[in-house]
């Protein structure tokens, strides 16, 4: 029984978009634009690699299904009205893939590669004497990067945290994005009251300071839905949809805070195309304002969309584990270097430390943001080397 | 000018009634009072009786936005909004909803610590940054500059958190150099102050030097750039000169982003090394659900935003004559 959550349908259309991408490089557009300017840059491509292989994990991790429950004598369990039960476990195929290292737990703590835990326990010995030793583990040398307090493999819950990542970082935007384009658009073309209603939005918004609205939007609406782990009947809609999730609502959130930047460039961009010869000819052969804008406005603010996307990622995936880290990102139960972090904090105060959490929340967000941030770069210098010196510019 | 900087105040003030109106429809209207006295009062074995006593306690058991059981004038002042929202607009917080605590009294002594912390993070890392960025643009197209970048990009790309437990865990804990955490009062905070503001600093090095470089660059190519070199100034001159001076609106609108958190600190920072600011305060507020604290720490933080792009835009006629008042 397949279970869609309201962020897998974000990450099924960033998936969407990927290949539309791919195949539009060959034509005109700005895929083959950024294309143009990426293929000669190895550095870019081999950090265009390496965010492929994160977003195929997040991937894999967002298609998850339920399985039927068996009853006593193994066979499918059934209601009394006949129908099939499903597991409140929907495992996503990444789960079922590295089923090893999801199952095979150890009690506590275990160092990476150890063959003992962590900490010493009283063993008991074949004579049946008890002394204090290192009890041995369950699976010897099979966590490459240990286990955790309640001896979870930490590259599992690593690999787990690259779906919320991806979520947070590239699905931010792509909420924002439809917005963004019309309130700029219309704002820029349209000019007037519309324009100073927009401005005046925008500019109220981002008074705000971000950290604060996003704190209070999720101390208000994130606290009901689904922080991972096990679904309740209640929570799934239509049949297989849970749509009342924190993961999306952190995104949305995030999203509300960060479209004022683009919306103000959008809007920049379209009075500067409202002048241009071939936007006055179209209009001086009657075609309508909204045809103006879905023909020549909105593909030529594009470039603009899509250096954002790629120079927001890294930022984003950065904020992601500072909230986490305050308390008011993703649950516990949702696979989160942020969380990660948190919990290392204190292990670094025992003695002997415990470092490997950190350095699996380490390894993995530096790996994804250092090619988010060259690739992104890269992606500007194609498109628009003149917005080479970002933020900060009204 | 005068009349430029009344104007400027006066276009502030429909985004401050805006920000206002906003946070009230959130605290007040989304969130409804019933759900925050549960909340405060424990979600299980809450009787209607206790709910309905904490809203008139504190204050919230009047209508959202409209009284409709008033005449005249009281059909609006009688409302949550107009007793809760309307006074933050002459700074008056009121009291936190969990301790009864005076909010405007707390801000007032929490505002020093916060300002111990990150002024001299900020001036220091500005002058830091700025510093560096000019060494690049100096050394531009060289390998020093070409290593520079990808530094700059790779410390970027490094979590403010593992900055913050790793300098505390490093200087800290292993050389002893300074107390990992806490605050004291007067000169003795001086000792913890060390390690947060070397830590911000860095954690800073990477966005800063590489946005300032461009910065530079980007005003180096410039003509009167070029003129100055041809009447034969040394680089250093040009440079430190000519191109800091005309660099300084996109460094003076960088800066301004960065005012509000002069004042409550970096929430992070705050919480990491104990120290009692208003940082502190609003992350204590967010974990015990004190919605009063968050309202008014949202409402602080936006007037400090606009105070300071106020303070830029008049800044700009300063430091560029360019500028005009219109």
């Amino acid at each position: 029984m397949p279970v869609i959550l309201a962020t897998d349908l974000i990450v099924y259309f960033l998936a969407a978009a990927i290949v539309y991408f791919a195949f539009s490089v060959m034509g005109e557009g700005i895929a083959a634009r950024a294309w143009a300017g990426i293929r000669t840059n190895r550095l870019a491509l081999v950090c265009m690699a390496v965010l492929f292989v994160y977003f195929s994990i997040a991937l894999l991790d967002s298609v998850r299904y339920r399985d039927r429950v068996f009853d006593d004598s193994g066979r499918h369990a059934l209601t009394e009205k006949g129908e099939a039960i499903y597991s409140p476990q929907a495992l996503s195929l990444l789960d079922r893939a590295l089923s090893d290292l999801r199952t095979n737990t150890e009690k506590s703590y275990s160092a990476p590669f150890a063959r003992y835990l962590f900490t010493k326990e009283s063993v008991e010995l074949p004579n049946g004497e008890a002394v204090r030793d290192y009890p041995a583990m369950k699976h010897p040398g099979a966590h490459w990067l240990g286990t955790d307090k309640v001896g979870n493999d930490v590259l599992f819950s690593a690999i787990k945290g690259v779906r919320t990542a991806i979520v947070i970082g590239a699905g931010t935007t792509l909420i924002m994005v439809p917005f963004a384009i019309f309130f700029g658009v219309i704002a820029g073309y349209y000019g007037g009251l519309i324009d100073d209603i927009v401005q005046y939005i925008y500019t109220t918004l981002a008074s705000i300071p971000g950290v604060l609205l996003i704190v209070a939007f999720m101390l208000l609406f994130g606290t009901s839905g689904y922080q991972g782990g096990l679904i309740s009947q209640s929570q799934i809609s239509l049949s297989f949809f849970v749509l009342n999730e924190r993961l999306f609502w952190l995104a949305l959130i995030l999203g509300i805070t960060s479209w004022t930047d683009l919306c103000r460039l959008i809007r920049g961009e379209t009075l500067k195309l409202r002048e241009l010869e071939y936007v006055q000819a179209s209009r001086a052969f009657g075609v309508s304002k909204p045809g103006i804008i879905a023909r020549h406005i909105v593909p030529n603010v594009m470039h603009l969309v899509l250096i954002t996307f790629v120079l927001q990622f890294s930022g984003l995936v950065l904020a992601e584990a500072i909230l986490s880290y305050i308390g008011i990102g993703v649950g516990p139960q949702m696979g989160s270097w942020g969380n990660m972090i948190n919990t290392a904090r204190l292990e670094l105060s025992r003695d002997p430390i415990v470092w490997w959490n950190l350095f699996a929340a380490f390894v993995f967000m530096f790996s994804l943001v250092l090619p988010a941030n060259i690739f992104g770069d890269a992606v500007r210098d194609a498109l628009d080397p003149r917005l080479r010196t970002g933020k900060g510019w009204h | 000018m005068l009349s430029y900087i009344i104007r400027r105040i006066l276009y502030a003030i429909p985004i401050i009634i805006g920000v206002n109106v906003l946070t009230a429809l959130l605290f007040f209207y989304v969130n409804k009072p019933d759900d925050m006295a549960r909340k405060i009062l424990g979600e299980k074995n809450v009787t209607p009786a206790a709910i309905e006593n904490w809203k008139r306690d504190h204050g919230y058991n009047l209508p959202s936005f409209v009284n409709t059981e008033e005449e005249g004038v009281k059909r609006v002042t009688e409302t949550i909004f107009f007793q809760k929202s309307v006074p933050l607009l002459w700074f008056d917080f009121g009291r936190s909803d969990r301790n009864n605590i005076d909010i405007g009294r707390e801000i007032k002594t929490r505002m020093w610590p916060s300002l111990a912390i990150s002024l001299p993070m900020f001036t220091a890392g500005l002058v830091i940054n700025l510093f560096l960025a000019m060494m690049l643009a100096y050394y531009r197209a060289t390998y020093i500059d070409i290593w520079g970048v990808v530094l700059a990009v790779v410390l970027m790309s490094v979590s403010t958190l593992f900055y913050i437990i790793g300098g505390q865990y490093i200087l800290g804990k292993i050389l002893r150099l300074f107390p990992i955490s806490g605050y004291d009062t007067g000169l003795h905070a001086a000792k913890f102050l060390v390690l947060p503001v070397i830590i911000g600093i860095i954690a800073s090095i990477g966005v800063g030097v590489r946005f300032y470089r461009t910065v530079f660059l980007e005003e180096i190519n410039k003509d009167h750039i070029r003129t100055a070199r041809a009447k034969g100034l040394t680089e250093g001159r040009v440079l430190f000169k000519h191109a800091l001076k005309n660099a300084m609106i996109p460094v003076l609108t960088n800066v301004v982003v960065s005012i509000p958190f002069l004042f409550y600190g970096s929430l992070i920072m705050e919480t990491f090394f104990a120290i009692p600011g208003l940082g502190n305060f609003t992350i204590d507020a967010i974990q015990s659900q004190d919605f009063a604290i968050v309202r008014s720490m949202v409402y602080l933080g936006s007037i400090l935003y606009i105070i300071g792009l106020i303070l830029t835009d008049i800044s700009y006629t300063l430091v560029d004559p360019r500028v005009r008042f219109e």
